[in-house]
């Protein structure tokens, strides 16, 4: 979104509309597509919602043969990359709409077309990508998150961007929350030296920076200014050791966040203990796993997330076990965030989860459900398979935020609604599910009857979480507390 | 009473049969069929697209992606064999067969000749008593005219009589120019009977989210009321078995089909929406109707209300909106062959306003 002045020097096919942004009036919106580059997964043509009134089989956005357009779209991509980005503090970020202006710090990714646990990356780095710092496990986003030489995790003008690191399978958890103590130190001594400094950079300015909120954009805007003026201050300080010190800590006092970031077969798996530990220990990270349901970069192994009845290496015959409830177990400590998204089926709920989980400064979960090329089916469809995950109620969409506990509030809310649909109405779509129909028809039935008993069970449990204030400060049943 | 009655020479105990359906699907409910009394029952569908698109699905899965990634040399575990499409359908209507004592029709569904046709040789194999060839394409290709579209019907008739020796029954859309010469070539081709009519998926718009999405709806009595039409219109002058499908949901319903000409009434929806044993209560209902009414059989009143059997067979040529406009004709009725003619001098020439004959 941009001003339309700024066009005068647009290539003839560039193509822009008027911008319907109340809090940015006059300007115009382009949504370009880098041709080169383009996979042509689909998603986003079956993902878009404006169909043209005449031609409803015409969207804002469509699939067309490349070779024709490459050249002109081409240049329409360099001149789109030449736009200015949506100043941050302008817009409020709490809507699909406005979320899709900033700028992603995640691009080009060496993924399968289709993926479905990009998408969740992508959003990410638009929220928060200028100041995170991920730890990432061994698993597909490993892979296509660090494809070296080239990494799809990019920087803006300002040449902020996401610090990225992989790990290995089993440590992933530790290896993130490492990053935070070192961080928390950081600050900490960041914090104490800067108080020696008040005449040499001024008390407003230490006192600004010690005292500073850091929650809005526009907070966070304003504390990269001070520390931009403390470095200019400090610069002058060379032969004081102590100095030297604050000055290369200084971009701590801006706040960041730790993503610690890797699939089912290392949250549900290898990694779990570790991951486990990490969320009990209280400290500020935030995990998204993105699930999969099985290993996918090693080839559609079973994982513990594996879904009962869903074929998978290790289980070729259908498995015959519920899947893990990860969420539960961390929502029964009670002062962990936890989500659980399917950006098919709600990406409002998606978007308001990464927001809550990131301003939680406590430890935080978001369970992301992510279609992927083992599942066996067309992956244009997988936004719309998620929605018939959710509709099945197979993939109840949920947040717990202990915060809500002190305002009187449940903690658990219910983003969706019960089972509308049949289990196998959304998993007979996968040929993970149907294989075993095709092959052992009573036992893809007996199992599939046995899922579709896990549906109802795991709708009632969560339906009665969500009438409950909240867990762990009920009242005294024994009537002995004194 | 005798309700007994031969279908495409099979001998059936009552005229009451389960048309194709998902019911069959399940070998108990199939035996659920016969308990409730059904004469017999057609199996569910084979489509030919499945039997095509089934195998090319699961092959496309099983390798896709495989090749991006050292890593993953697969992503599904390939279990080897697979009962996919017309084995599973195989396999599922020999087990019907045994499981019931009814003859069991077996269902192809499809419009091309070609390889596909060799599981009608299959459903005879596995113990199918006839076949239930369901004919229907939707010919949006403009270049395609009616008579190709009937000479590729009746070639795929003939194909598969040569393939089987069991009785074929072919289902027909009632979309036909001119059904009447088509239906007698399909009988010359080598159906043994004409199932009249089949329903189809038909597409539906969803305002919302402005797309098409097709489904198919129950059926209601009403529906019957144009295969009733036709059945009573050919009875007698073609020399086939007649079933009439599509809206019987009552002993009348079903009574009614036989007096058109029908020897059997087939039917599914009420059977979905009230429960199979709804089956009993509708033979039973015959039953008392019949003794009521003083009928010795069903064989008895078999095509007795047909065009050739009723007073006034013009009734059945009529068009429902001749009859309104006549209606109003205070005298001035014509004999049928005069409006007829009207009819085809009208559509050749010019609008009703213009037509003296309508204007006077």
């Amino acid at each position: 979104m941009y001003d339309p002045a700024l066009l005068k020097d647009a290539p003839e096919t560039f193509k822009s509309t008027g911008a319907r942004f109340r809090e940015l009036p006059g300007q115009v919106l382009t949504i370009q597509v880098a041709p080169e580059d383009c996979t042509g997964c689909a998603l986003c043509v079956e993902a878009c919602p404006a169909k043209d009134k005449s031609q409803v089989g015409r969207k804002a956005i469509n699939m067309t043969p490349q070779p024709a357009l490459r050249e002109s779209e081409a240049a329409n991509w360099e001149f789109f990359l030449s736009l200015p980005e949506v100043d941050r503090t302008s817009i409020a970020f709490n809507s699909i709409k406005n979320s899709q202006l900033l700028e992603p710090l995640f691009e080009f990714s060496g993924a399968c077309a289709g993926c479905g646990e990009t998408p969740y990356l992508k959003l990410m780095s638009q929220l928060f990508g200028d100041r995170s710092i991920i730890a990432n496990a061994t698993g597909c986003s490993s892979i296509y998150g660090g494809n070296l030489p080239t990494t799809p995790w990019t920087m803006n003008s300002d040449g902020r961007g996401p610090a990225w690191a992989n790990s290995l399978f089993e440590d992933n958890a530790e290896f993130g929350l490492g990053m935070r103590l070192c961080l928390d130190k950081q600050v900490e001594y960041a914090r104490e030296l800067l108080p020696h400094f008040s005449s040499e950079v001024g008390d407003t300015l230490v006192d600004a920076l010690l005292t500073a909120p850091q929650k809005s954009e526009t907070d966070i805007a304003a504390q990269r200014e001070r520390v931009v003026t403390l470095k200019e201050r400090l610069q002058g300080l060379s032969g004081n050791t102590r100095a030297q010190d604050l000055l290369s800590l200084a971009d701590v006092l801006v706040r960041k966040g730790v993503w610690i970031v890797g699939g089912d077969g290392w949250a549900y798996d290898i990694g779990f203990g570790g991951l486990d530990h990490v969320l009990a220990s209280g400290h500020n990270v935030n995990v998204l796993v993105l699930d999969t349901e099985v290993y996918s970069n090693t080839g559609g192994q079973s994982s513990k997330a594996t879904p009962r009845a869903a074929v998978a290496k290790f289980a070729a015959r259908g498995k015959d076990m519920k899947r893990k409830d990860l969420g539960l177990i961390a929502i029964s400590y009670g002062y962990i965030y936890v989500a659980r998204i399917a950006m098919g089926s709600s990406d409002v709920q998606t978007l308001n989860a990464f927001l809550e989980a990131e301003a939680y400064n406590g430890p935080s979960l978001i369970i992301a459900y992510s279609h992927c090329i083992a599942h066996g089916f067309n992956l244009r469809k997988g936004l719309e398979q998620q929605k018939l995950a959710v509709q099945a109620g197979y993939w109840p969409l949920y947040r717990y935020n202990p915060d809500r506990i002190a305002e009187g509030k449940p903690a658990f809310i219910l983003d969706s609604k019960g089972p509308s649909i049949s289990l196998d109405k959304y998993a007979y779509n996968e040929t993970r599910y149907r294989m075993l129909l095709q092959s052992d028809e009573a036992r893809a039935e007996m199992l599939m009857r046995a899922a579709q008993e896990d549906v109802y069970q795991q709708w009632e449990v969560y339906r009665r979480l969500a009438q409950t204030t909240t867990i762990g400060t009920a009242t005294d049943p024994t009537g002995l507390a004194v | 009473m005798d309700l007994t009655t031969t279908y495409l020479g099979l001998q059936l105990k009552n005229p009451l049969v389960a048309s194709a359906s998902t019911f069959t699907k399940k070998t108990d409910q199939a035996k659920r069929l016969e308990e409730a009394g059904l004469s017999a029952i057609v199996m569910h569908s084979l489509f030919e697209e499945q039997i095509i698109h089934e195998s090319l699905e699961l092959d496309h899965f099983l390798s896709h992606g495989t090749e991006t990634f050292a890593e993953a040399l697969t992503y599904l575990p390939d279990i080897g064999t697979y009962s996919i499409g017309p084995d599973a359908y195989i396999e599922q209507l020999a087990e019907v067969k045994q499981a019931v004592s009814i003859p069991v029709i077996g269902s192809l569904n499809g419009v091309s000749t070609g390889g596909w046709i060799h599981f009608a040789k299959e459903m005879e194999q596995a113990g199918a008593d006839a076949l239930e060839l369901n004919i229907y394409f939707v010919p949006v290709d403009l270049e395609i005219t009616s008579s190709q579209l009937e000479d590729a019907y009746i070639k795929l008739v003939s194909d598969i009589r040569q393939q089987i020796s069991i009785p074929i029954a072919v289902k027909l859309s009632p979309f036909f120019t001119a059904l009447p010469h088509f239906a007698n070539r399909l009988v010359e081709a080598g159906a043994n009977g004409l199932v009249f009519f089949n329903r189809f998926y038909q597409p539906d718009f969803d305002l919302e989210e402005l797309e098409v999405y097709p489904n198919i709806m129950l059926s209601t009595p009403y529906e019957m009321r144009l295969p009733l039409r036709w059945i009573a219109l050919l009875y007698g002058r073609i020399n086939t078995d007649f079933a009439l499908t599509s809206g019987i949901h009552s002993a009348e319903d079903a009574i009614k089909a036989m007096m058109a000409g029908a020897k059997v009434a087939m039917m599914t929806s009420a059977l979905l929406r009230n429960g199979i044993q709804t089956a009993a209560e509708i033979l039973e209902d015959m039953r008392i109707w019949l003794e009521e009414h003083e009928y010795e059989s069903i064989q008895q009143m078999q095509g007795s209300m047909s065009q050739q059997a009723v007073a006034e067979p013009s009734a059945f040529e009529r068009a429902n909106y001749m009859k309104v406009l006549s209606s109003f004709g205070d005298g001035r009725e014509m004999p049928h062959t005069a409006i007829s003619s009207r009819i085809i001098h009208r559509t050749l020439s010019s609008s009703a306003d213009d037509d003296p004959f309508w204007s006077s």
